[in-house]
């Protein structure tokens, strides 16, 4: 099999993000970086897979070359090659992602194109129907199990308070849920053959930005919290409060 | 508990590369999820978990700095030091079993075995399939090993073995044994293997440090092997010493992490826990030993790092690997126990990890030659007179 894995770098999941000079963006200073969390359970599948069937994985992302060593942390996973589309910055603007992806992946007939549900950082959920779209693909989103047959696949998916089961064609367009499997460590044998992979990069045309992010701004500072000392005698004043000011009841 | 973040007061990680970082962070995931939540359970216990050794197998950690081809992940020496800082940051005893399958078992039979003897331990060595010992140290002759008694004797196409061993790491569940002994007067490696007549490895209990370690006698009593068994390239005691320079090597890494673990843990106590209606570590005497603390951290990642660097381009020396282990075990004891005291009654209790590291850091400083030992090593080399002969 041929699959493609778009993988995303984002800040590690414990960073305390600050918005940067400007407003529109987060301050990088001090940030660690690493794969977005979803993207390695599309990892995890695709390697998976190709144990089973034979075959390659091949990562694409697009940014600069700072994060090639991004990149390479997916190769030390054990996928075979990256293609880096070289932008100076992510765009803001997921459909022009898309775009730039969409034409690269159609250079490498892949049975399969795995993403993440979405990246941690700006939270679109986009890019996976995007790309399906514009590749005129069968994409099924939030995936929790799959099975591969030959030309066709069955995939769960989570659905509001249930799962759902679809059957679609190959080539297609999955994204990844958490718990779509146990993403593997990355190995010393790993990191170290990772430094030998090749990743090509390639210089995508990218299409007109449609969205532009105005503002970046935190969320409001928390409030002093009320701490009422009398016990059970306080009970009808604090539900009477979390109804008429938290209005949570 | 909060994440563990290594403290780097001098930006040390500046002076490490991509993929030295890589290993590091690689390893230190698999700590947090794999070791941290069953550690305190398998140290109160006395038990060994066992389940870790095919993970550290398919990691990598064993004999990461020997060659590809028998099956290694050949990495430089700064990120092996690196992997042991971190196996340690969990506990000393999943470090020693690194250590020692790595640079006690690994090495001599990759540095002194035949290409036959490599090829049919290293690669299930490496992956943790297999599980070797090292023997030299005997009831009678611990920092004096020259004095050994266990003795080889050529009869036909074996080797005879007799003698005791003591204070042997993973010795009852070794597939293999790399056994010292003195044929005709000298002395030289052996590959004892499990099963063999006579050999036996019974487990020493009541241990009250490395107690998720398994440690054994080895008991040879007329052991017959193979001629073939012998490390033909091993010749005098230096043979078993340049394996305990690997070792100590990775000792003086591995006690920058639980030196580590002690400091991230008494600095997060110390700004949490309220005495007098502020702080603990609002206080001098306090901040004093955590500024005690981090400094030392400091000095100990740096001389580790230039170690490491010397080691990567053939330049160090024994000595100066004695001085990194005699340095690095005795700070970070003394920090583990500074951090068992910023935690008060707290710290003698499972929920914390300090009180464990420090009692883990009293063998530590005894094994892989006594703080003492070091000092006189050093002592002759500066002087050029040995002071324990």
């Amino acid at each position: 099999m041929n699959i493609a894995v778009c993988i995303k770098q984002t800040p590690d999941t414990t960073t305390r993000v600050k918005v940067g000079p400007g407003g529109t963006g987060i301050d990088e200073a001090g940030i660690n970086y690493i794969i977005n969390p979803y993207d390695e359970f599309a990892i995890e599948e695709a390697l998976q897979l190709t144990e089973k069937n034979g075959g390659e994985v091949t990562l694409l992302s697009m940014g600069p070359a700072s994060i090639e060593k991004t990149i390479r942390e997916g190769l030390a996973m054990g996928a075979h090659k990256a293609i880096r589309l070289n932008v100076d910055k992510t765009p803001d603007d997921p459909t022009v992602t898309a775009k730039a992806l969409a034409e690269t992946l159609k250079n490498g007939q892949y049975d399969l194109i795995f993403f993440g549900k979405q990246a941690v950082d700006d939270d679109h959920g986009q890019m996976a129907s995007l790309v399906g779209e514009l590749l005129d693909l069968p994409t099924v989103t939030v995936v929790l199990e799959l099975h591969v047959d030959g030309g066709s696949a069955t995939a769960k998916r989570e659905v509001e308070g249930g799962l759902e089961t679809i059957r679609f064609s190959l080539p297609a367009v999955v994204s990844a849920q958490r718990n779509l499997n146990e993403p593997r460590y990355r190995s010393l044998k790993g990191i170290m053959q990772a430094k030998k992979k090749t990743i090509e990069v390639v210089e995508p045309a990218l299409a007109e930005a449609h969205l532009v992010v105005e503002k970046l701004t935190p969320p409001p500072a928390k409030g002093e919290g009320k701490i009422f000392r009398n016990g059970a005698q306080d009970a009808a004043e604090v539900v009477r409060l979390l109804r008429e000011e938290a209005k949570v009841i | 508990m909060n994440k563990f973040e290594s403290p780097d007061y001098y930006l040390v990680d500046n002076l490490l590369t991509d993929d030295e970082k890589m290993i590091r962070s690689a390893i230190r995931e698999w700590v947090d999820e794999k070791v941290m939540p069953i550690i305190e359970d398998a140290y109160q216990k006395a038990e060994y978990p066992h389940q870790l050794r095919g993970q550290m197998g398919e990691l990598g950690c064993f004999g990461a700095n020997l060659p590809e081809k028998y099956g290694c992940a050949g990495v430089s020496n700064v990120a092996y030091g690196l992997m042991m800082q971190e196996l340690e940051r969990g506990d000393s005893g999943i470090r020693s079993s690194a250590s020692v399958q790595g640079a006690l078992v690994m090495y001599p039979i990759f540095t002194f075995g035949t290409e036959e003897q490599r090829q049919n331990w290293l690669p299930r060595l490496a992956s943790g399939e297999a599980v070797g010992c090292f023997g030299l140290t005997e009831p009678d002759f611990g920092s004096n090993p020259g004095g050994m008694l266990t003795t080889a004797v050529k009869d036909g196409d074996s080797y005879v073995l007799n003698g005791a061993k003591m204070w042997i790491t993973n010795g009852t569940i070794s597939d293999v044994a790399v056994v010292w002994a003195r044929l005709d007067g000298r002395v030289r490696g052996f590959l004892v293997e499990k099963g063999t007549p006579g050999f036996s490895a019974p487990e020493m209990h009541n241990k009250h440090s490395l107690r998720a370690s398994i440690t054994s006698e080895l008991i040879l009593q007329d052991v017959r092997i193979p001629e073939k068994n012998i490390l033909p390239e091993s010749g005098g005691l230096n043979s078993p010493l340049s394996c305990l320079t690997q070792a100590r090597y990775g000792i003086a890494w591995g006690v920058i992490g639980a030196a580590m673990a002690c400091y991230h843990e008494a600095l997060n106590y110390a700004q949490t826990r309220i005495q007098f209606d502020k702080p603990i570590a609002s206080f001098q005497l306090v901040q004093q030993k955590l500024v005690y603390m981090i400094t030392e951290i400091t000095k100990m990642q740096l001389l580790c790092l230039q170690l490491g660097r010397l080691k990567d381009s053939g330049e160090m020396n024994s000595n100066q690997v004695s001085m990194a282990k005699r340095n690095n075990v005795a700070q970070a004891l003394e920090i583990a126990r500074m951090a068992r005291d910023i935690l008060g009654a707290n710290g003698i209790t499972a929920e914390y990890q300090s009180m464990r590291h420090m009692c883990n850091l009293e063998t530590v400083k005894t094994y892989e030659g006594t703080h003492d030992i070091h000092t006189l090593i050093i002592g002759n080399d500066i002087t050029g007179i040995p002071a324990f002969k």
